[in-house]
C-alpha cells in the first residue's frame, strides 16, 4: 500500500474545473418548464480528469483485495478472479447490446446463457434453473418465493413456517419474513449436525419449508440429509439449499441428488465472478420437478435451433420477475467463462483442492495448538478455530486476532459467524492458494497468540500499519456522518 | 490445473499432514449413495485462447446494431477512465468492506457516491446501493409501510405511466406481505398522470404514493401537485427517477411543498455500460427521518483510536446479519462495483457535464421524434415537454417494423404496444448525446424505407 490518507474527492474541487473531453462542448439549453427546472446545480466534484484517476486510484490502493491479500473468509469463498472471465465479458459486443434489442440481434448471448443454465442443472442435479436473481439473497427470496407459490397452487395455505438451524445465514430468516412467512429455529448439535429431535418437534402442517446449508456454516457435512429430507417431505414440507457453500461439494455431491427442491447458486462464490467490493453477485436457482412451474422469469428456451426468452406466457404460474431486465447478465457471462475455463474435470478439482487446502490449514493450526469447535470432523471447505481460550487467558479475542491479522498483511477470517460458537474465526482458503501462502497465515498466527501471551497490547491496539485504527463505531451511529455538505468544507 | 497451484509434492506433503491416504478420503463423511459419479454434462475444459475464440465469435454473431432503444437503460458515453478504474483488482476483487481498516478505499468512494446522490436527489442521506431501479422501487415501497407508521392499510398507489416491469418486480417482492397497489391512470393526450383520479383515494388510508418522473413515456410528471396530493392525504411520496435527469430537473427534495419523502430509481445511466441488462444498480435516497428504515448498506464518516477521519459500515442494526427474521431487508451483496463506476463517472462529469448530457440528449430526442414523425404513418402519441424518450404511433404492428429494421442494422425502440393496448401501435424510442444527427439520419431514411414497404406491415 502507497497511500495512507487520500482527502476527499470534493476537497480536491474548483468551481469551473472539468474534464472537458468527457461531454458535448456545445451549449444546450434543456427546454424545460420553469416549475421543473432545477435551481442549485448538484453537488458534483469539478476536478480535471488526472486528478479524478489518481483520487480514484489512490483510493483502490486503501484497500484489501484478492489481487493483493489472502482473504480467508469464511462463508464467502474469496478465490482468484481470472482476468479473462472479465475480459471475454466485456466485448463491446456484449457491453453494447440493449436488453429489450430483438431476440434475432442477440442470439449469440442467448446461447451462452441457455448453455449456462444447462451447465448449472448439470452441476446441482436440479430439473429447471433460472439466471435472474441478482444476488444470493435474491435468489433465497425466489427460492421462499417458489415454495409459498407450490403451496398456494394445492391450496395449502396454512403452510407459512420457515425452519432454520440455529447457524443459518442471516438472510435465511431475514427472507422468510420478506416472503411473508415466520422462522422456527431449530438448534445444533455438539457434533456439528442438525438435532433430528427438534427437527421432528417442529414439523407439520404449517411446515412450508427448511432452509439448510450443506456443508453447514460451520463448515461440516450434514452426514442425516437423508434422513432430513424425509421427516421434511413427508410432513409435506420443502427443501431449500443455500448454495453458500457449494464450492465445498462441487463436482461430488449434487443438492439434487440430496433431496432439495430448491437451490441458490452464489455465482460469485463458487463460479468466481468478483465481489467488487460488495457485488455484483448472482443468485442462480435450480429447482425440482415440481417447482418449474414457478421460476422466476424471463428464462432462456431453444426451439430448434433458435433461442428465445420465455416469459409470463410460458410459465403462467411464475413467481414473477425480479429485476427490470434478466438480472445481472454481466455476471452471468463471467460464470460461464470460467465454467468453460475449467470444464468437468476441473470443476470437480475445485471442491478437493478446496477441502484439501481447509483441512491442512486445520491440521497445521491444531498442531500450533489452536482449539478446533468441531475437532473430531473433517473439515468441508471451511473450518472454525475457537479462541475461547486465548479470549479467556490473555483477554484477546477473535476480534483482536482478526484486526492483528491485517497487519500481517492477511485478510481476516469471517469473525463471530456462526453464532452459536464463541470467539470463532470461520477459515476458508478455497482451492486457489498454495500451500506457502497456508504456511505464512499459519505462522501469522502463531506470531500472534505469542504476542497475545507476551504483549497482548498489540492486540488490542491492532491494527497500527493500515490507512486507519480501529474505527468508532458507536460513535458512526449516534453523530451520523452520511454525506459530505458544502457547509462541512474547511 | 487451471487456477489451482499445487505440485504433486505439496499435494503429498499436505495429506500426510491431515493423515488422509487421497484426496477422495477427504470427503469420507459423504454417505456413498449421494457421491455423484462425475459431471459428464459438462464440456471438456478450454485454454484462455480457445475461450477467448468462442466469446468472439458469440458477441460476433449479436454485433453492434444502432440502438435507439432506452426504456430503462440508456446509452451514454463512459470516459475510458471509469472502466480502467473499476476493474483494478482493488476495486474489482474486494469483499463487501466489513473489515473497515482494510477497506478504507471502497468505504470511502461510497461515502462520496452517498453524498453526490443525496445532492443529485436533494434528499439528506442515501444508500450504499441496491441491485436495480425496479427492485429498488420494490424496497422503498416496503420501506414506506415502515415509515408511514399512521397508515395501516399498506396500501400504494402506482401511475399506469410507471416503467411496467417496475410495477411487476414490485409486486413479485412485495405481494407476499400483502402489500395492495392501485393504478392511477394517464390521461391519454399529455401522457402525464392524471393529478385529478387522485381524489377517488381522499380520505381513504394510502400509506404511498409513487410517481416516475420522467414517467415511462418520457413525459415530464406535475410532480408538486401529485406530491402535495399525498402529504395533504396522510401519504409519503415515492420519487422514481433518471440520474441524469436531475442534473437538469428539479430534484425530488424539492417537489412539492414538503419534497419527496423516498427517491429510488436506476443508477445505470452513471457510467454503466447495457451489458445486455445488467448488471446495474439501483439507488435509494430518503429525508434523514427514515434513515433507519432504508434498506441495505451505508456508510459513516467517524473516526478511529487516534482521532484520524475514517469510514465505516453503520446502523447495522437495521441488516439481516444482526438483526436476522427483524431485517428492515433480506439484501445483503448489493451492486458495489457498478456504484464505483458511477462515482468515477460523476467525478469526471461534474455539474456542468452532467447537465451537458442531459440537455443534449434531449435534444437529439426532439430532432429523432421531429425526423421520425415526418414519415407517413407515423406520429407522436402525447404533445406534453419531454426528458430524453417519447411515444411513437405507428400505423401498422410494431414488431414487424422492429424486425425490418433490426435486419437493417438499427435497433428502433421498444414496442409497448401489448402493454399499453389502448394506445394501438407504440414504439417507445430514445436518443441520447450518443445519437449523432447522423445517425438519426439513418434511422429516419431506414424508417421511411420500411413504411413505404407494404410488406413491412406484417
Amino acid at each position: 500500500m502507497t497511500a495512507m490518507h487520500e482527502k476527499l474527492i470534493f476537497e480536491h474541487s474548483a468551481p469551473g474545473r472539468s474534464a472537458d473531453a468527457q461531454y458535448p462542448q456545445v451549449p444546450v439549453e434543456a427546454p424545460i418548464p420553469a416549475a421543473l427546472q432545477r435551481g442549485r446545480p448538484p453537488l458534483l466534484p469539478e476536478v480535471s480528469e488526472l486528478q479524478a484517476v489518481r483520487h480514484f486510484t489512490r483510493l483502490s490502493q486503501l484497500n484489501f483485495s484478492i489481487d493483493t491479500h489472502f482473504y480467508p473468509l469464511g462463508s464467502c469463498t474469496m478465490k482468484y478472479n481470472p482476468k479473462a472471465c472479465n475480459q471475454y465479458a466485456m466485448l463491446p459486443e456484449l457491453l453494447g447490446r440493449h436488453p429489450l434489442a430483438p431476440e434475432s440481434t442477440g442470439q449469440g448471448l442467448l446461447q451462452i446463457l441457455f448453455e449456462l443454465q444447462e451447465m448449472l442443472k448439470e452441476v446441482t442435479g436440479m430439473r429447471g434453473v433460472s439466471l435472474t436473481p441478482m444476488a444470493g439473497a435474491q435468489g433465497e427470496f425466489a427460492g421462499v418465493a417458489m415454495i409459498r407459490a407450490y403451496h398456494r397452487a394445492r391450496n395449502d395455505l396454512a403452510r407459512t413456517e420457515i425452519i432454520c438451524p440455529d447457524a443459518a445465514h442471516g438472510t435465511n430468516p431475514a427472507t422468510a419474513t420478506m416472503c411473508g412467512c415466520t422462522v422456527r429455529e431449530i438448534p445444533t448439535l455438539a457434533n456439528g449436525d442438525i438435532d433430528i429431535e427438534a427437527l421432528k418437534g417442529v414439523v407439520g402442517p404449517k411446515t412450508a419449508g427448511i432452509m439448510l446449508t450443506n456443508p453447514s456454516t460451520i463448515g461440516v457435512f450434514e452426514r442425516n440429509i437423508l434422513e432430513v429430507a424425509r421427516i421434511v417431505h413427508e410432513a409435506g414440507g420443502l427443501l431449500y439449499y443455500d448454495g453458500a457453500n457449494l464450492n465445498a461439494i462441487l463436482g461430488k455431491v449434487r443438492p439434487g441428488d440430496m433431496g432439495f427442491d430448491v437451490i441458490h447458486m452464489n455465482l460469485h462464490k463458487t463460479f468466481s465472478t468478483p465481489h467488487g467490493g460488495g457485488g455484483p453477485g448472482s443468485g442462480a436457482v435450480g429447482v425440482s420437478e415440481r417447482l418449474l412451474p414457478f421460476m422466476p422469469v424471463p428464462l432462456v428456451g431453444k426451439q430448434g435451433d433458435r433461442y428465445r426468452w420465455l416469459d409470463e406466457k410460458d410459465l403462467p404460474q411464475t413467481i414473477g420477475r425480479l429485476s427490470n431486465f434478466m438480472g445481472n447478465t454481466g455476471v452471468l457471462l463471467r460464470a460461464y467463462i470460467y465454467m468453460r475455463m475449467l470444464g468437468r474435470e476441473g470443476m470437480q478439482r475445485v471442491s478437493e483442492f478446496a477441502t484439501l487446502n481447509a483441512n491442512y490449514l486445520m491440521a497445521r493450526l491444531r498442531e500450533a495448538g489452536f482449539e478446533l469447535a468441531y475437532p473430531e470432523r473433517r473439515a468441508s471447505h471451511e473450518f472454525i478455530v475457537t479462541l475461547r481460550k486465548e479470549a479467556r487467558e490473555w483477554e484477546t479475542n477473535a476480534m483482536d486476532f482478526a484486526k492483528r491479522l491485517l497487519d500481517f498483511g492477511f485478510h481476516a477470517p469471517t469473525t463471530y459467524f456462526p453464532l452459536l460458537v464463541p470467539e470463532c474465526l470461520l477459515i476458508e482458503p478455497t482451492e486457489t492458494e498454495s500451500k506457502e501462502e497456508l504456511d505464512a497465515f499459519v505462522d501469522a498466527m502463531i506470531a500472534i497468540r505469542k504476542e497475545a501471551e507476551t504483549e497482548p497490547a498489540k492486540l488490542k491496539g491492532a491494527p497500527w500499519t493500515l490507512p486507519v485504527r480501529r474505527l468508532d463505531d458507536v460513535r458512526a451511529a449516534k453523530q451520523l456522518d452520511l454525506a459530505w455538505k458544502e457547509e462541512s468544507r474547511v | 490445473m487451471p487456477f489451482i497451484p499445487h505440485t504433486d509434492a505439496d499435494i503429498r506433503t499436505m495429506l500426510g499432514a491431515i493423515g488422509a491416504a487421497d484426496l477422495d478420503a477427504l470427503f469420507e463423511e459423504i454417505p456413498d449413495a449421494l457421491r455423484a459419479p462425475g459431471l459428464p454434462g459438462i464440456p471438456p475444459a478450454l485454454t484462455e485462447m480457445e475461450v477467448g475464440r468462442l466469446m468472439t465469435e458469440f458477441a460476433a454473431r449479436d454485433g453492434r446494431p444502432l440502438n435507439f432503444i432506452g426504456a430503462g437503460a440508456y446509452e451514454h458515453h463512459i470516459p475510458s477512465a471509469v472502466w480502467a478504474i473499476v476493474t483494478r483488482g482493488e476495486f474489482y476483487s474486494a469483499y463487501t468492506p466489513y473489515q473497515a481498516e482494510a477497506s478504507q478505499g471502497t468505504l470511502q468512494l461510497l461515502y462520496e457516491y452517498q453524498s453526490m446522490m443525496a445532492s443529485l436527489t436533494g434528499m439528506d442521506v442515501s444508500n450504499a446501493s441496491l441491485y436495480d431501479g425496479a427492485s429498488a422501487l420494490a424496497e422503498a415501497s416496503l420501506m414506506a409501510v415502515r415509515a408511514n407508521r399512521k397508515s395501516k392499510s399498506q396500501r400504494i398507489l402506482l401511475p399506469a405511466a410507471l416503467n411496467p416491469t417496475y410495477r411487476d418486480v414490485t409486486q413479485a417482492i412485495c405481494g407476499n406481505q400483502n402489500l395492495a397497489f392501485e393504478t392511477v391512470p394517464y390521461d391519454a393526450k399529455s401522457g402525464q398522470t392524471v393529478v385529478a383520479a387522485l381524489d377517488a383515494y381522499k380520505g381513504q388510508d394510502i400509506t404511498a404514493v409513487a410517481l416516475q418522473h420522467p414517467n415511462f413515456f418520457g413525459t415530464l410528471e406535475d410532480v408538486d401537485a401529485v406530491t402535495d396530493w399525498a402529504h395533504a392525504n396522510g401519504a409519503l411520496v415515492i420519487a422514481v427517477v433518471n440520474p441524469t435527469s436531475l442534473a437538469v430537473l428539479k430534484p425530488p427534495g424539492e417537489w412539492g411543498t414538503k419534497g419527496a419523502d423516498i427517491a429510488c430509481g436506476d443508477g445505470q445511466p452513471l457510467g454503466v455500460p447495457l451489458s445486455s441488462g445488467g448488471p446495474y444498480f439501483g439507488f435509494m435516497a430518503a429525508k434523514s427521518e427514515h434513515v433507519r428504515q432504508m434498506p441495505g448498506r451505508i456508510i459513516g464518516r467517524t473516526v478511529d483510536l487516534d482521532g484520524k477521519p475514517g469510514f465505516t459500515l453503520t446502523l447495522q442494526a437495521r441488516e439481516q446479519h444482526i438483526r436476522r427474521s427483524k431485517a428492515t431487508s433480506n439484501i445483503c451483496t448489493n451492486q458495489g462495483l457498478l456504484v464505483t463506476a458511477a462515482t468515477i463517472y460523476l467525478s469526471l462529469l461534474g455539474p456542468q457535464g452532467l447537465a451537458q448530457v442531459a440537455a443534449t440528449s434531449m435534444q437529439r430526442t426532439q430532432q429523432l421524434v421531429d425526423a421520425l414523425t415526418r414519415i407517413p404513418g407515423v406520429r407522436l402519441a402525447f404533445d406534453h415537454p419531454r426528458f430524453h424518450e417519447a411515444v411513437l404511433l405507428l400505423d401498422r404492428p410494431v414488431a414487424g417494423v422492429l424486425e425490418a429494421l433490426a435486419r437493417r442494422g438499427i435497433v428502433g425502440g421498444y414496442d409497448i404496444s401489448a402493454r399499453y393496448p389502448s394506445l394501438g401501435h407504440a414504439l417507445l424510442v430514445c436518443a441520447t448525446e450518443t445519437r449523432t444527427v447522423g445517425d438519426i439520419d439513418i434511422y429516419a431514411q431506414a424508417l421511411a424505407e420500411t413504411m413505404r414497404n407494404p410488406a413491412a406491415a406484417a
